[in-house]
């Protein structure tokens, strides 16, 4: 079986350069206050001004080659750059699906003049995409969509509304998967991937709030909106194929694992200054795990780097990783006996809130946990 | 893995499904061993992988054993490679000193062991207590105080033990003058403490339980796929699909974390967390694996008679053996307060 060839990866030394450089950088930034270090910021943290000084130092779109604004950075280099940000708290949810989605999409699929139409741009930290897949009726089964593109006079019109579409309020681009032909045995065929730019006045954008209040996705309602053939991403009715082929990445990255991260350092923080020596065991449960789980998503981000889409492992990266996140709530919240309060001026009550109210989202968004379960279970042949 | 420790490994694991059949694993499920494997083992040259050449060992490194111990534990294979090769053998090329032929095994000494310099040797007397396969050992390497005292067959009373898989774990009651040749001090460039030897230990245990792991989540994706109820297998049922699959990340998770260990021991100077955690991980997977398993069999996976218990009994028994969940927790929690504010991140990454 595949699975169990996977391999360790020691990081190469002259990635400590890179790391100790975005260190530097983040000590920086939240010393002065210019950002701050909070959970789940993949998700939750929107700068578009911290996303701009990223691009400046080449940290966004790292694997673009060089023409379209990038370094032609391999994974593993991209790896050292986001887990740092995510250590961090950094807020860097504006750029995350532009960087880690729609970026390598285009590069893969895209048209010379949309790679440079949107890569540079992407890679500055300038231009944020939205990806439009899920709807109303569809979720795990993503095959089932219901949007519908149509063929017209130098493009296609889409009709359909998408659901949880996050950041689409504020992104420049939201990516959308249509049914193009009609419904056949084979449910994977007929799909097509369209670049919607944004604003657009027949794209209709309503907030859905999350259980916090918070204004993170949206419903988006498309009527009838012309997409210019030069908009079509990649070959029309290959739609599934195009989707399906950044999952090892999508799902393998160290935000799978590290959404709680900040919490577990601050409470880490708070059992070295007390020397509270006997209760460190239980925190060490917990960081033995983290150690082992960061060395599975590295070794996923290895594969990547030699070119292979490990799909399978990227899948146990992310099911294991994300009910970790949880357990990090839980281990905090027994261990520090503080009372979560989003209102808190304290790092470890406000951390501690926001961390269990974003809680439902880790083991749901980008594929369920069953889901998951599911696509190891056909690699092991039951299914 | 480069292609000769690949090439060694496929070698490995030919001679061990050749000589680990369902009859000669139960032959040693009440302290036997399996003698037929070893001389397998010693001809292939594998028995002193990780010992330096120059000190009689097989060379190779850490990684290497790993990936040898990991065959091992999936066959549930009855030889002492781990304590000959990883624990006495490091322990006596780490002093300078030529490893002898045959199987051995090696242990810490306890408080109470009692040494006095006398002219013909060194006195040792006292009992070590649970050492692994020490009745088929030609010689036991006893840490004591910094010093290596290569004890021989002779040199002490043996009180038979198995653990919960019926491996030997047998009490030794030394009582023995130990000549000067068979008392080594390491050399001032080892690394040789009590700490490395248990982290060694626990790594070693971890690749076995990696291996067992992944044969105990074979035999239970084979049966769900033969057992039929309800008119269909039950690999069917998708509860049990996503118990072969939470059982396969775990497995995962515990074979990427001992070989990134052992990869660290090999080129880092602290390899105290990686290994730590790597025996951590593997405890906590081995309950979820040998649980889950025993579940998708059902009665028939209860019996002596069934296969699996070689390997769920070995999880089982190796998840306490050097260290169980809570004391690599411990050690972990230890490194994450003496560290520091703000070191975690650190301690996780490696790199300051
Ligand atoms: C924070 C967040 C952000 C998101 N952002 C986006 C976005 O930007 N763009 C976008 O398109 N989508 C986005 N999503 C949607 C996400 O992709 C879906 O939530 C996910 O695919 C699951 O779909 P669903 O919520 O409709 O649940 P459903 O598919 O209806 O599932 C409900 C439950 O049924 C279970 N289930 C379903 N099918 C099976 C099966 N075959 N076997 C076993 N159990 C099954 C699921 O595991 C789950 O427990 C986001 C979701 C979240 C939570």
């Amino acid at each position: 079986m595949d699975l169990w060839s996977l391999e360790p990866v020691a990081l190469p030394a002259e990635l400590d350069v890179l790391r100790r450089d975005v260190r530097a950088f983040l000590a920086k930034e939240l010393s002065s206050g210019r950002i701050a270090a909070n959970c789940d910021q993949w998700l939750g943290g929107w700068d578009h001004a911290f996303s701009l000084r990223l691009g400046e130092r080449g940290w966004i779109g790292m694997a673009f080659p060089a023409q379209y604004g990038g370094s032609a950075a391999g994974a593993l280099a991209r790896f050292v750059v986001t887990e740092e940000l995510l250590a961090a708290g950094a807020p860097v949810a504006a750029h995350w699906i532009a960087d880690r989605q729609s970026g390598p999409g285009l590069l893969k699929f895209g048209t010379e003049e949309q790679k440079r139409a949107f890569l540079p741009r992407i890679a500055r930290g300038e231009c944020f995409f939205a990806a439009g897949m899920s709807e109303p009726d569809t979720g795990s089964d993503l095959a089932s969509v219901r949007t519908r593109g149509r063929q017209v006079n130098g493009g296609w019109r889409l009709t359909g509304t998408k659901v949880w579409v996050s950041g689409a309020h504020r992104a420049h681009a939201m990516i959308a998967l249509a049914r193009t032909e009609p419904r056949t045995a084979n449910r994977h065929a007929g799909l097509t991937q369209f670049i919607i730019e944004l604003p657009d006045p027949d794209v209709h954008i309503r907030p859905i709030r999350l259980l916090t209040g918070e204004h993170h996705f949206n419903e988006v309602v498309l009527d009838e909106v012309f997409v210019p053939n030069a908009r079509v991403l990649g070959e029309p009715g290959s739609g599934w194929h195009q989707v399906t082929s950044e999952l090892a990445m999508e799902r393998s990255g160290p935000e799978r694992i590290l959404s709680t991260f900040p919490l577990l350092a601050v409470a880490a923080d708070h059992l070295a200054e007390n020397g509270e020596r006997s209760s460190a065991s239980r925190v060490g449960a917990v960081v033995g795990r983290l150690w082992a789980l960061r060395q599975l998503s590295l070794a996923v981000a290895g594969r990547l780097e030699a070119g292979a889409a490990p799909a399978v492992e990227a899948a146990a990266v992310k099911d294991l990783g994300t009910r970790f996140e949880s357990v990090v709530i839980d281990t905090v919240r027994l261990l520090s006996q503080v009372v979560p309060d989003l209102g808190s001026n304290r790092p470890l009550p406000r951390m501690l809130a926001e961390s269990i109210l974003h809680s439902p989202g880790f083991t749901l968004r980008g594929g369920t946990n069953e889901i998951l379960r599911g696509v190891v279970a056909k690699e092991l042949g039951v299914r | 893995m480069s292609e000769i420790i690949a090439a060694l490994v496929a070698t490995v694991r030919e001679a061990s499904a050749k000589q680990c059949d369902i009859g000669a694993v139960t032959a040693c499920a009440d302290g036997g061993w399996n003698a037929e494997l070893w001389t397998a083992l010693e001809q292939i040259g594998v028995t002193m992988l990780s010992v330096p050449e120059e000190h009689g060992g097989a060379g190779g490194d850490v990684a290497a054993a790993v990936a040898v111990l990991e065959v091992l534990g999936e066959y549930s294979a009855g030889v002492p490679l781990a304590e000959t090769a990883l624990l006495a053998g490091w322990l006596i090329a780490g002093c300078g000193a030529t490893v002898p032929s045959g199987p051995m095994t090696a242990a810490v000494a306890s408080p109470e062991l009692r040494t006095r310099q006398e002219d013909t040797g060194l006195s040792v007397r006292g009992t070590v207590a649970r050492v692994p396969w020490a009745r088929y050992a030609h010689h036991v390497a006893v840490l004591d105080n910094g010093r290596v005292i290569l004890l021989g067959r002779s040199d002490f009373l043996l009180e038979q033990g198995t653990n919960l898989a019926g491996e030997p774990r047998d009490d030794l009651a030394i009582n023995a003058i130990v000549p000067a040749s068979r008392v080594h001090e390491p050399s001032a460039d080892s690394a040789i403490s009590v700490q490395a030897f248990y982290g060694r230990a626990a790594l070693a245990r971890a690749a076995l339980m990696a291996g067992a792991a992944r044969r105990a989540l074979e035999l239970a994706v084979a049966y769900a796929g033969e057992r039929e109820q309800f008119g269909r297998p039950i690999a069917k049922f998708q509860a049990v699909q996503q118990h072969l699959a939470a059982m396969a990340g775990e497995v995962l998770l515990s074979k990427m974390a001992v070989e990134a260990a052992a990869l660290a021991l090999d080129t880092q100077g602290d390899a105290d967390v990686a290994v730590a955690a790597a025996k951590l991980v593997a405890g906590q997977m081995a309950g979820v694996v040998a649980s889950l398993a025993h579940q998708i069999h059902g009665a028939i996976g209860f019996t002596e008679e069934h296969p699996l218990r070689h390997s769920t009994t070995r999880l089982w028994a190796w998840r306490d053996e050097s260290g169980n969940e809570d004391e690599w927790s411990g050690v972990l929690g230890q490194r994450v307060v003496s560290e520091g504010t703000g070191g975690l991140w650190s301690l996780l990454t490696g790199a300051r």
